[in-house]
């Protein structure tokens, strides 16, 4: 078995932050792990992508299109971009926040304004979610991050106390309590 | 132990472990991590040159100078280094030499897409490819105990998806190599044609070497399971290929240079059908054809991208993946191409550029994304050094008049890299063209690197920093003048003044990147709708944080650093700065 997990969202989001917290938890448990990021260019604003697959064996870094477990969107129109990569079945989880590509803000393309509809008519197992709110209440905007892998944690065969560990690891050392708070929000919402 | 290490890290920890003393580099993604890491070993000197040639050359002979040596790029920084590379080959070493060069297939970060191994086979530089970071580690030690024993420089290619991709890698001690004595031979430590006559026939017999070599290397692996399948293939496009043929047998080459004849024959002679399964150029699949082996390869699978697990599955079976957006018109998907970041000072120049209808050689850099919308203010970009060249080329083309309509742009760490030298050629030949040094003290395209301008090391320490205005004058500009980008009006001033001097100028547009650590601006902007008339000038500086929604100005709060560049764009006043 190996678990493979697609982190989509927009170069300065933190989906560095989050891939490496699945990678550091799943590590901990003992599983082979490989995790892809993206540096230089794409980072500036730009549509990013990282992977994150463990299991007993892993063997590609990237994960190849339709064979994700879990797609993590930070942004809508990332979600929408990258729901290629879902395996049927698959779970998606969203972010509601929407941040408008330059096409977008030069008019010169609408940012589509059904994309909830969209998907959920489409992808049988898919969860929205405020994470920016929840976050900005956790207290920073920053850890929207850890929102959205909170909820994803519920989900899956890692424990709570790995998890919790494994983001107090990788986050920054001042931003450890504010980021387990918006890691509980995420984990318990909608309980 | 195992820790999950990018590859990148993964080479600078083997050589910790391999006991190498001095690493010079120049940044590059996909390779910058390596030197970066590197850096953080107390063991190992490390530091950023100017450019890649300088750092070839100083890490070359520092393993002549009887030192474990290596520096790293990414590929277009070989082919800065590419004149040292071809006569190092000749020369060979004392202690271990290794040069590391990542390719960056699908051009996540780059100008092209060439494959470095082509360099490996014109230079006669063993070649060894890595999969993943244990490899990558493991990889760079054997390198440099082949480098001794050959006598010869050696390469490691890397890729993105190799460098970085984090996978677990054992770590293990390092080995306290004593520094090699150094005597003085000039038959082979200077090239000259009488020496080299020899030498040259010394590096053919080397090569030949090097393949009986490569036939026995564990470097090598040869998998025997489905004999009716196999397929030959080496680096990240291995991986693919593993994952997309479980039961395949398969040839994996970790040296890509030279390649044995009778080890892809051996292979070959074992299984019915084989595939080269290659990112990039065809290489393998060359050599393989040119002694007769009958391989599949460029017939279906592209030189062009990079490759992935459903493309080898679909190219070789047939098979289609699966898609829950199928049906979609995801041409109704806007992209999401880079932008300059909130506060980035290279937005204030280029605005003020753009005003003045500017022709605008370019460069390489974040600014080279000023070629994009809204700001639509580049246009040339070759490569690094170029924007300077680029406009004394634009000159001695349409006259010392056009000039008047021209000026050339380069950031600060590339103006060092290879923009002195166009600069001097604009002065010697008498060019008259206007140059604006970028100088945000900082690379930052490459995740924010020091460089001879900010006066910082490779660690954060103090060094030397260049004063550009005495460098200019040196060389003979008169004309120096330094602008703050965020003021428009000025800058517009001063590049009007500039270009009609018909003299060579230099501008410096002096502003610090906006996400270095020490820049801080206070409050955000907000939009005062009484005075905003929807004019939408602000949208053309192309910020992110701001957008038009709903018929009205928005400035996104989450986005907005408070750079206040746009209460400057704003002519009515309805931008302000609203303390926090
Ligand atoms: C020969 C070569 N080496 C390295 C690179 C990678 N690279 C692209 S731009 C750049 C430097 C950017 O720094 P700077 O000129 O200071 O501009 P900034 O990004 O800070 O605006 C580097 C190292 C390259 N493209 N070509």
């Amino acid at each position: 078995m190996v678990k493979s997990i697609v982190i989509a969202g927009v170069g300065g989001q933190g989906t560095l932050l989050a891939s490496r917290v699945i990678g550091e938890a799943a590590t901990s448990k003992g599983f082979d792990v490989k995790v892809s990021e993206v540096h230089g260019m794409a980072q500036r604003g730009g549509s990013v992508i990282t992977y994150v697959r463990y299991g007993e064996k892993v063997i590609s870094p990237i994960i190849p299109l339709g064979e994700a477990d879990v797609l993590i969107a930070f942004e809508q129109l990332e979600a929408l971009r990258w729901a290629n990569y879902l395996k049927k079945g698959g779970l998606l989880i969203s972010n509601t926040q929407k941040i408008d590509p330059m096409p977008v803000i030069t008019s010169r393309m609408k940012y589509p304004d059904d994309i909830i509809n969209v998907l959920s008519e489409r992808i049988e197992n898919c969860f929205f979610i405020d994470a920016l709110e929840i976050a900005k209440k956790s207290g920073s905007a920053k850890t929207v991050n850890s929102v959205l892998i909170g909820r994803m944690a519920r989900d899956s065969e890692i424990d709570k106390e790995t998890w919790l560990h494994s983001l107090s690891k990788t986050a920054p050392a001042k931003f450890i309590d504010i980021n387990i708070k918006a890691f509980e929000e995420g984990y318990n919402y909608g309980i | 132990m195992k820790q999950l290490l990018l590859a990148n890290e993964a080479v600078a920890r083997g050589l910790y472990e391999a006991g190498v003393k001095v690493v010079s580099s120049y940044p590059g993604t996909p390779s910058t991590e390596i030197t970066e890491a590197a850096s953080k070993y107390n063991e190992i000197y490390t530091e950023w040159a100017p450019n890649e040639k300088v750092a070839l050359e100083v890490a070359a002979s520092s393993a002549i100078a009887g030192a474990r040596s290596f520096c790293a790029m990414k590929h277009v920084g070989l082919n800065v280094a590419a004149d040292p590379l071809f006569t190092m080959s000749y020369i060979g070493v004392n202690a271990g030499f290794v040069i590391a060069v990542a390719d960056d297939p699908g051009m996540h970060s780059s100008q092209n897409e060439q494959d470095s191994r082509y360099y490996a086979q014109a230079a006669k530089i063993m070649m060894l490819e890595p999969s993943d970071s244990q490899e990558a580690k493991d990889f760079t030690k054997k390198a440099f105990d082949l480098s001794e024993r050959f006598d010869t420089p050696v390469l490691i290619r890397l890729s993105t998806r190799v460098s970085h991709s984090q996978s677990l890698t054992s770590l293990e001690e390092r080995a306290e190599i004593p520094l090699k004595d150094y005597v003085k031979n000039p038959q082979k430590n200077v090239m000259m044609p009488a020496m080299a006559r020899i030498k040259h026939e010394v590096v053919e017999e080397r090569v030949l070497k090097q393949k009986e070599f490569a036939y026995e290397s564990d470097l090598n692996q040869i998998c025997i399971k489905d004999p009716k399948i196999g397929f030959i293939s080496s680096g990240i496009a291995f991986q693919y290929a593993l994952e997309a043929m479980p039961n395949a047998s398969y040839l994996k080459l970790g040296i890509v240079y030279p390649i044995s004849e009778d080890l892809l024959k051996k292979f070959a002679s074992s299984v019915e059908k084989v595939y080269v399964v290659e990112e990039l150029e065809p290489v393998i699949e060359t050599v393989c054809k040119a002694c007769g082996i009958h391989v599949t390869g460029k017939e279906i699978l592209p030189i062009t991208n990079e490759y992935s697990v459903e493309l080898i599955r679909n190219r070789i079976f047939g098979e289609k993946t699966f898609n829950y957006m199928d049906g979609y018109d995801m041409s109704l998907v806007p992209k999401r191409p880079p932008v300059m970041c909130p506060g980035c000072p290279h937005r204030g120049l280029f605005h003020a550029l753009k005003k003045l209808k500017l022709t605008i050689t370019g460069d390489i850099g974040c600014y080279t994304l000023a070629a994009l919308e809204p700001l639509t203010a580049m246009d040339t970009s070759i490569c690094m050094g170029s924007g300077i060249s680029s406009l004394h080329g634009f000159n001695k083309a349409r006259g010392d008049e056009y000039m008047k309509k021209c000026v050339g742009v380069i950031g600060d760490s590339t103006f060092i890299h290879s923009g002195i030298t166009g600069l001097i050629d604009i002065v010697y030949n008498k060019g008259v063209g206007t140059v604006i040094v970028l100088d945000n003290s900082i690379t930052g395209m490459t995740g924010h690197q020091n460089n001879p301008l900010n006066g910082l090391d490779i660690s954060g320490n103090p060094a030397k920093q260049i004063d550009l205005v005495l460098l200019a004058k040196s060389i003979g500009i008169e004309r120096v003048r330094i602008v703050d980008p965020f003021d428009i009006d000025d800058t517009v001033r001063v590049v009007k003044e500039e270009i009609n001097m018909m003299e060579p100028s230099l501008i410096i547009a002096k502003r610090p990147c906006a996400l270095l650590k020490t820049v801080k601006y206070k409050g955000l902007v907000a939009v005062d709708r009484e005075k905003c008339t929807k004019c939408r000038a602000c949208m053309g500086i192309g910020c992110p944080a701001i957008s038009f929604k709903d018929n009205q100005i928005e400035i996104d709060a989450s986005l907005c650093n408070g750079c206040g560049l746009c209460v400057n764009v704003c002519r009515f006043g309805a931008l302000k700065k609203k303390e926090e």
